[in-house]
């Protein structure tokens, strides 16, 4: 027997816009409530913040000095050589783009040169920055002028560039059969994570000239770079030997039975794997590095945030420190937040925790 | 290819020496320990020479010396004082704003980890804001905005702002109002302690009794009640009341009584909580959503409701996840108080840096900083790990 069925429509309080409302704001009373009282909380915020924005805050003081947030003290008449950095970086990014990216598969040459490119540039980067004595093409700069944004990011690609070596070789220790070494970068790794970062920089400030035999001079920028390596790379350590830890045994057993060496083993096998893993790691600890560079205020180098300190001690800027640290803020923000999104997408893109 | 002779299994021909691995083994040992202990005694050697030639020995006798500097706040410190009483005013400092910080980032963020999950769509991104702005900006900043911005920018002594409940905010920090002991106080501390006694053997006997009779515990409440009806008790039975409280009231500059809480302190302190309660929401977050659907459903289907389930069934197991990562959280926090040295809180960093400066014992001092938080990391540590053993399921 066939019957005719009416299709009956959902009621209209559960579909569009008065449907969601009432799922997602209005489904309980005390959903109820609770969206009332967000929406004061929004209301109040906001408004003090856009009215204070719009009309008392004065933000002429960020335009005026934008160029020192940027690069500090740094030369005027030599800025070019940040600039000049800047888009090699640009390129380098926008080239990685393309080749990793959706029509990446025809490019595969090229993917070797890009990286070799990534590589060339940090020296070349360095180079340009500091110059030569004696010349007038690239006089030398010296690196009591870095400073600004340049300095917070010299500081934290240096950090996580340099630390990642010796994190790898402290995480092999820490995995190693020989108690001597096992013991020693056990030691130093639970050592450096007990302490705060700042006791860390203000050693390196501080011992590090005393640690030095005579006349050997170190100036405080390379003092807060060692600083910055030997406390990120006791972190570096532990992210890599979680990823140590992952590579099942049966890899290096597999290795070993095909007659590689201990070190074969290592580089060619069990290493790839484990870094592998542990990129989004990896990429979070630069993140916090790039935040942490702000505590060289404490050993006086002119970071962004020094900048900041100092931009509001001049006189005309008095008394303008909510505009100048919001500024800062929001400088940090957008670039943490760039990072941390595309370490986001990396994840997916690799797959990690997929398979 | 030719034909190799077959080796014979019984012939024992000795393997030369540097290509055992037993001796290899040793001899790297050997060799990479020499290699630290030459580095450290280069390193030891130019330091050693370094102090002597900017005139400064060894050893900690100079912590017995007059410190000569003010600390703005903390235990009783007089500038005639040693620095080794100096040193113990900043380390019970940087334990006061830790141990509050911790207390109060653990609330605001098993609230802000809870609400990031919720149903209600504006609640749960006010929370994501609140998380993604937090964690992607330095706390050093935050501390600045905090303590330059907002702090130092609120009205004078003379127009704090009152609060209900005699509490009053200026850019001289915060006064709210204290509890005093009057003269019956030490009678009445008597049924304090009898109380604490009571509610500690009702709560080991709660759970005793309950094993023993293999029915579930009776609430906690009724611990709770015990605890209050013996102190009241002791409250109306001893003379007069054993404390009062005794509200902040404006007396020239300042204000006096009660409890004044330092516009560092509080800026500190707002710095910490707000940043790591960030850090603890996404932890308590990935906690719940540890615990597997399955049992949620569970729970509903035997009747419980929302609230049950969340303190009976999800919090339990979520509380596993929980606690090692809490557990650093913590620590951070405890090591983040060094920036108190930016805004000048005096902590232990920031006295012991004074110290450095008075005296150029580079050495000791950051042996004293390093080893002061290396034992709060250890004793936070131990302490946590105690507590993670007594949660963590007991498997078979």
């Amino acid at each position: 027997m066939a019957t005719v069925s009416e299709v009956i429509r959902p009621p209209r309080t559960s579909v569009g816009v008065p449907g969601w409302l009432k799922e997602n704001l209005f489904s309980t009373w005390y959903n109820a409530l609770l969206t009332f009282g967000s929406l004061g909380l929004i209301y109040v915020v906001l408004r003090g913040l856009v009215t204070w924005g719009l009309t008392r805050a004065r933000w002429d003081v960020v335009t005026t000095n934008l160029t020192l947030f940027l690069i500090g003290p740094f030369p005027r008449d030599q800025a070019w050589r940040v600039w000049a950095c800047v888009i090699v970086v640009i390129l380098l990014g926008g080239l990685s783009l393309v080749v990793w990216g959706p029509v990446g598969r025809r490019f595969k040459v090229a993917r070797r040169w890009v990286v070799i490119g990534w590589f060339l540039s940090f020296p070349l980067t360095i180079l340009l920055l500091r110059g030569f004595g004696g010349n007038s093409v690239l006089p030398a700069v010296s690196t009591s002028y870095w400073g600004g944004l340049l300095l917070t990011f010299l500081l934290s690609i240096v950090g996580i560039v340099a630390s990642f070596p010796l994190g790898v070789l402290l995480a092999l220790g820490r995995r190693s059969s020989l108690p001597a070494v096992r013991w020693f970068s056990t030691l130093y790794i639970e050592l450096i994570r007990g302490v705060p970062l700042v006791t860390v920089l203000f050693m390196a400030a501080i011992m590090l000239p005393l640690f030095l035999p005579e006349g050997v001079r170190v100036d405080k920028v390379l003092r807060a770079m060692v600083g910055f390596t030997l406390f990120t790379a006791a972190y570096i350590a532990e992210n890599v030997r979680g990823g140590l830890a992952a590579v099942p045994l049966g890899q290096y057993e597999a290795a070993k039975a095909l007659g590689l060496s201990g070190v074969q083993v290592m580089g060619l096998i069990v290493l790839p794997q484990a870094l592998r893993a542990v990129i989004p790691p990896i990429v979070g600890q630069f993140i916090t590095l790039f935040k942490d560079t702000s505590l060289v205020v404490i050993i006086g180098l002119l970071d962004l945030l020094n900048i900041a300190k100092s931009v509001v001690a001049q006189p005309q800027f008095m008394g303008l420190k909510r505009e100048v640290y919001l500024f800062v803020a929001v400088i940090y923000f957008i670039f943490s937040y760039a990072m941390s999104y595309a370490s986001r997408r990396l994840e997916v893109a690799l797959g990690v925790g997929e398979r | 290819m030719t034909q190799k002779p077959p080796v014979s299994t019984t012939s024992h021909r000795a393997v030369p020496f540097w290509r055992d691995v037993r001796v290899i083994r040793v001899l790297s040992q050997i060799s990479f320990a020499v290699l630290v202990v030459f580095a450290a005694g280069v390193l030891y050697s130019n330091m050693m020479h370094g102090l002597k030639s900017r005139g400064l020995g060894g050893g900690f006798d100079f912590l017995k010396l007059e410190a000569g500097f003010q600390i703005g706040e903390g235990i009783t410190y007089d500038p005639s004082d040693s620095y080794a009483r100096a040193f113990l005013v900043g380390v019970v400092n940087t334990l006061r704003v830790s141990a509050v910080g911790i207390a109060l980032a653990t609330i605001l963020g098993l609230v802000m980890g809870v609400a990031r999950l919720s149903t209600n769509w504006l609640v749960n991104k006010i929370a994501a804001v609140y998380v993604e702005l937090i964690r992607n900006t330095p706390l050093l900043v935050q501390l600045f905005v905090w303590y330059f911005a907002i702090i130092l920018k609120l009205p004078k002594v003379q127009e704090s702002i009152a609060l209900p409940g005699s509490i009053f905010i200026s850019n001289r920090g915060a006064a709210l109002p204290g509890p005093v002991p009057t003269a019956s106080f030490n009678s009445w501390l008597y049924y304090l302690m009898a109380a604490v006694a009571v509610t500690i053997a009702l709560w080991i006997g709660r759970a005793r009794g309950a094993r023993r009779m293999g029915r579930p515990p009776f609430s906690l409440l009724w611990v709770a009640a015990a605890f209050v009806i013996l102190v009241t008790i002791g409250w109306f039975v001893v003379p007069g009341a054993p404390f009062v409280w005794d509200k902040p009231s404006l007396q020239g500059w300042n204000y006096q009584g009660g409890i004044t809480l330092t516009p560092e302190f509080v800026a500190m302190l707002l710095a910490l909580v707000v940043y790591t309660g960030a850090f603890i929401a996404e932890v308590v977050r990935a906690g719940i959503q540890a615990v597997s659907r399955g049992q949620i459903e569970a729970a509903r289907a035997v009747g419980l409701t929302e609230a049950q389930t969340l303190r009976l069934v999800i919090f339990p197991q979520a509380l596993r996840v929980i606690i090692p990562p809490l557990t650093s959280q913590y620590l951070n926090l405890a090591k983040n108080s060094s920036l108190a040295i930016a805004i000048g809180f005096p902590d232990l960093f920031n006295v012991a840096g004074t110290i450095f400066n008075q005296t150029g014992q580079a050495v000791q001092v950051i042996a004293l900083i390093m080893a002061s938080y290396l034992i709060m990391s250890l004793f936070t540590s131990l302490l946590m790990n105690l507590y993670n053993r007594r949660v963590q399921i007991v498997e078979r």
